[in-house]
Parts: C-alpha cells; structure tokens; sequence
C-alpha cells in the first residue's frame, strides 16, 4: 500500500509513517537518518520508539479506565451479592420484606420488614423536592432571565457555596435551626419527616436550581427574541417559551435533586428521629433507608442474617439510583427524539 | 404553538376586533401587569433565598468563630465528657487523608480521561466506562462507604484506616474528576490536538506536551474543587477511616505506631465526621460550641479551597497563556 519512499522524502517528512499501514518498510530507513536528523531537537523519536511509547500510553491510561469500571463492578456484584443473601441464604421473603412494616432484627422472632424505612426515604424526598422546586425555578428564571448580572455575580457564587456544603453541617443546621422551629409550630421533638424534608430541602436547592440555571441558558437566544419580536411582555415570553423549552432540562434537574435526597445519609440521620416504625404523620421520630444503615451497619457482624438485612437496604437504595439515572436518560432521549437535539 | 396562541390573544386583538378597544387595552394592561408581578416576585424569592443561606451559614460561622480562632481549640485533643475539647487531630486527619486521596484519585482520572478523550473517545469501551461513571456519581455515599468497609477494612484487612477511608473517597471522587479533566481536555481547541498529531506527534506526546499543559489550568480548579467536596464527606468515612482520633506524636517517625501522624494504617476521624459523632452521642458537655467551631473550621476551609480554586486557576491561565 505504501509506496517506495526515498530517504529524501523520509526527510521531508520525517515522522509521517507513524500509525499508518505499511510503515514498517520505512521504519528502518527512518532510523538510519535519525541521527543525522535529530540533533536539533533530542527528543524527537524514532518510529519504533513512538510507537512503542503510544502502545504503553495507551495500556497505561487503558488499565486507568480499566480499574474505574472493575471499581464500580465489584461495587454492585458486592452490594447486590450480600443483599441477595438476605433473601437466597436467610430465606426471608422479598415481598415481606418489601411490604413488612415491622423493622426488628434483634426479636425474639426477627422481623425484617423495610416499608417503614422506604415509605420514610420516598416521604422526605418527595416533601424536600416539593418544597425546593417551586424556588429553584423562580431563583433560575430570576438569575437568567431577568437579572443575569445579579445571577452571574452574586446569585451563581451562592449557589455554588451551598452546594459545597458538607451534608454534615446541614445536619448541624438542622439540629440547631429546623428541629426547634418545627418543635416550637407542632409542639412535638420536632425530629421527625417534616425537620427531615426541610434539611434537605436545602441541599437539593442548589443542584436543582444550577441545573435549572444551565438549562434555560441553554434556550435559543432566539425563541426569546421571537417572542419578544410578536409583541410579547419578557413574562409572557419567560411563560410561553423559555419555560416550555426548558421543561426536559427542569425535570432532569428535579430528578438529579430527588436522587440526592434519597441517597443522602447523615444529614436526615441526624434530624429524622431514628425510629423504625412505619411514618404516622409528618412529625414524630421515622427512619430512612440510609439512617437505618448509618446507624445499624456498626452493630452487626458481617455474614449474619440482620446484616444481610441491612445490605438488602443497601440495594434497594442502590437500584433506586439507577432508577433516577434510567429516568434521566429517559428524559434525555424523548426531549431529543422530539427535538432533534440533545 | 402556546406562542401563537398567546400573540393571538395580545396582539390581535385591536385588529380584529375593532368594536371592542376597550377590551384590547385591558388584555394588554394586564399582559403588563402580570409581566411587573412575575418578574417581581421572581426577584423577591430569589433575593430572599440568598438572604436567608447567607444568614443561615453566616450565623454558624459567627457563632463557631470565636472557637475556630482560638490555637488552643484547633491544636487541642478532643474530649468526650470534659469542656474544651480541641480539634487537632481531626484537622490534621482531613487535610492527610484528603492529601491521600488526591495522591491515588488524580492520577487514576487522569489517566483514564486521557483514554477517553485521546485514544477511546468513541466505542463500547468507552461507552460502558460513561456508563460505569455515571453510575458511581449517582450512589449514595453511605453506600461507596459499606463497600469500602467490605472490601478494605475488611477483605484487605486494613482496618479502619487513612488507607480504607482514602480508597473509598477515591471512589467517590472519581466520577467528578474524570469528569472535568475530561471536559477540560475537550476544551484545548481541536486545531492544537490536529496540529501535534500531523506534526508527528504521537497521541501520548501530543498529550502531554500540548493538550495537558494547555488544560492544566482548568484541571488545577477542577482538582481544588473536588478536594472541597472531598474534604467534607462524612457518610464514606465512618466506616471506612473510622470514628476515632488517636492523639497524635509528630515526634513519632515510626510508620507502624498509632500515634505517627503520618501511619495510613492508623484511624482517622475527620473534621465532618467528628460533628456527626459528637452529634449523635450527645454526651460532649460543651456540644453546642465544639459543634460550631468546627463546623466553622470546615467551611473556612472549604471557602479558601473555593477562592483558591479561582486564584490559581487565573494564575496558571495567565502564566501559561502569556508564556
């Protein structure tokens, strides 16, 4: 396939051959001139040499990717393995145990029943996005359309502070802001789903509102300027165009801040109350998924029935964040199947 | 076709329907109206939920500044039943184990967002690792953590360990840094990446010469900025570089003692998990203000890990670009 090439051409073009078929034959040639070619600059290589040097960069940053995605294998074959175990070795019945709304592992009688904890992670989810939405979105629409000076210099700054925050501190603000304004308006502890969905609140605001952001940016300039062209008000514009545009953006932001809610531990761990029993209203001590294993997963021994238990937990919240990346990428591809763009 | 309808409703409406004005200017007197309203109130609950984080995180600074400016706190061993517990080892702990976990998380995502962009960009491999990654960001960190006490503490046999909590803080820093040493690889204008390979250029010398040194200061900030999230995980760590601050000898230079600070095989507590410990035991008298004071020592932290993530990615654009 390559033609004869003459060491003056070599010359000319000294490290051509590189990555193409049939360089082989030039090879040698190429490293004969070598010397008489490099002496300006050391570190030009020798054929050879370079492709020597691509076929390890490429095993070195191959083996790279390679640990990453072994990483998050064993992560689920391990999960998943020891979860299963509740249910294949323990025998407990996965429908009781999806369904059981008693949560007792050290009974006389051990009951392994998660409703209470899933019925408590999907309550302060679906309350902590309700109540961080409706801002998010005014915050965004305000940030973008209407003051992007107040939303480039100071609102994006904030937002990019607070999603910063460590969960641990909202934990704190929780235990010394919400728990007792909750106590004080229920006349109750004041831990409990309520104090929960408002720590919470905060933490899912400022993805779902830098989501949001994101995405009303990326509306065309010119639906607004067509709007706007047919006489419409910026609000009417903002209503009848921006918003609707950006509708798939917002409900990936919503999802992104609901897989949020539900993963995150200490934070509601340390406000929710920590009691197993299925949630009898909105105050008064509950459980999630993921305080009931922050808690637990120090008291059992590993290999145990009551820790498999936990590890069920585990997978539950594993599978629902997959669910909430599934549902993101469903999203994705109906705005793009209907709009021809990502 | 929302908008046609709304420009029927507004625009229309003098034209066609001549005999009826009066009405026409009332549609548009309240298009207007809603337009002051929506913007309005719009601006109203976005100054006021900036008014309100601000004073909320600013409140807990004040309150844990006193505490997070006095040496003696911050160099103090902690106590469990006395007043005036320090810090100290928590605050050397998180900044090791952060070192740590940056020494092991960013040559790994860096070498694999080398391969993603350079040598794999399209393909089932690089497919599956989008998948992989994805996957990895949306867990919940309790989650990263058991699998990491599963398989450090316990399969490795490491213990609760600066190395156990350094592995599973690199799992859960990984997605986020690939990410944006990807994205900032992708960045460098193609033109520079084409030039160096018809140069000659192998894909690993155009890497290294040409798109690294040109992406480095976005990976600079991208870096700094993970170390902030890093620095305050709590839920990956109680099981991981567990619950205890042994009081630490920087005398000691025996690697194996549990009282060298610089032992991986040592436990560490950190800042964030030591809010949540005490927290939850409720039994330091003096709760209320270790808690603040830490906590203010934690965003003080995570505040200069932000300002310096802009300085210094200013700083090196700058440098490099001038050069």
């Amino acid at each position: 396939m390559a033609p004869e090439t003459s060491g003056a051409a070599a010359a000319e073009f000294p490290v051509l051959p590189v990555g193409l078929t049939g360089a082989a034959d030039r090879t040698a040639e190429r490293a004969a001139a070598a010397p008489a070619e490099t002496p300006l600059d050391p570190a030009v290589l020798s054929a050879p040499e370079k492709r020597r040097l691509e076929r390890r960069g490429k095993l070195l940053t191959g083996a790279c990717v390679f640990v990453v995605m072994g990483a998050v294998a064993a992560l689920i074959v391990s999960v998943a393995w020891q979860g299963l175990a509740a249910f294949l070795a323990d025998g407990v019945d996965p429908v009781a145990f999806l369904t059981g709304a008693v949560w007792a592992p050290h009974a006389g009688e051990a009951a392994y029943g998660a409703a209470p904890m899933i019925l408590g992670s999907l309550a302060v989810t679906a309350l902590s996005c309700a109540f961080a939405l409706p801002v998010s979105v005014a915050c965004a629409i305000y940030a973008v359309e209407v003051s992007p000076s107040f939303g480039s210099r100071v609102f994006r700054p904030v937002m990019e502070l607070l999603a910063g925050v460590p969960s641990v501190v909202f934990g704190l603000l929780g235990l010394t802001v919400v728990i007792p304004l909750v106590a004080d308006a229920t006349g109750t502890t004041g831990y409990g789903i309520l104090a929960g969905a408002v720590v919470l609140a905060f933490m899912v605001f400022p993805t779902i509102t830098s989501l949001t952001m994101d995405t009303l940016k990326a509306v065309p300039q010119s639906y607004r300027e067509a709007a706007l062209g047919l006489g419409l008000t910026r609000w009417q514009a903002i209503c009848g165009a921006v918003l609707p545009a950006a509708l798939p953006g917002i409900l990936t932001a919503l999802v992104m801040g609901m897989a949020r809610a539900f993963g995150e531990s200490l934070a509601v761990q340390m406000v929710v109350g920590n009691a197993a029993a299925v949630p009898s209203g909105l105050v008064g001590p509950a459980a999630t998924l993921t305080s009931v294993l922050t808690m637990g997963m120090a008291n059992e021994a590993p290999g145990t029935p009551a820790a498999h238990a936990l590890w069920a937990l585990a997978l539950v919240l594993l599978v629902m964040s997959l669910v909430f990346v599934g549902i993101v990428h469903w999203i994705g591809k109906r705005a793009e199947d209907r709009h021809g763009t990502a | 076709m929302a908008l046609l309808e709304e420009f029927n409703k507004v625009a229309a409406v003098p034209g066609v329907a001549p005999e009826a004005p009066l009405l026409a200017d009332k549609g548009i007197a309240r298009a207007r109206l809603a337009n002051v309203v929506g913007t309005r109130a719009m601006g109203v609950v976005c100054v006021t939920a900036t008014a309100v984080i601000a004073l909320l995180v600013g409140a807990l600074v004040v309150q844990g500044s006193e505490k997070a400016l006095d040496w003696g706190f911050l160099t103090g061993a902690p106590q469990q039943f006395l007043e005036g517990g320090g810090i100290g080892p928590e605050l050397f702990n998180s900044f090791y184990l952060l070192v740590i976990t940056m020494l092991i998380s960013v040559p790994l995502a860096l070498g694999a967002a080398v391969f993603l962009t350079q040598y794999a960009p399209q393909g089932r491999v690089a497919s599956a690792a989008k998948t992989a990654i994805e996957t990895l960001s949306s867990l919940p960190s309790v989650v990263v953590g058991l699998f990491g006490m599963t398989v450090f503490v316990i399969g490795a046999g490491w213990g609760f360990s600066i190395l156990s909590g350094a592995c599973a803080l690199t799992l859960f820093n990984l997605p986020i840094l690939v990410r944006t040493i990807q994205q900032a690889l992708e960045s460098v204008p193609r033109s520079q990446r084409d030039a160096a390979l018809a140069l000659g250029l192998t894909r690993w010398e155009a890497t290294w010469r040409v798109l690294l040194p040109s992406a480095t200061p976005a990976i600079v900030t991208g870096v700094i900025l993970s170390a902030g999230r890093v620095f305050g995980e709590a839920a990956a760590l109680i099981y991981t570089a567990g619950q205890t601050a042994p009081v630490l000898d920087f005398s000691c230079l025996d690697l194996s003692s549990p009282t060298c600070p610089w032992n991986v095989f040592r436990p560490a507590e950190t800042l964030a998990v030591h809010i949540w410990k005490i927290n939850s035991e409720g039994v330091v008298p003096d709760l209320a203000a270790v808690s603040a004071g830490t906590a203010a020592v934690l965003l003080a932290s995570l505040l200069v890990f932000n300002l310096l993530a802009r300085f210094a990615g200013k700083l090196l654009e700058k440098r490099m670009t001038s050069s």
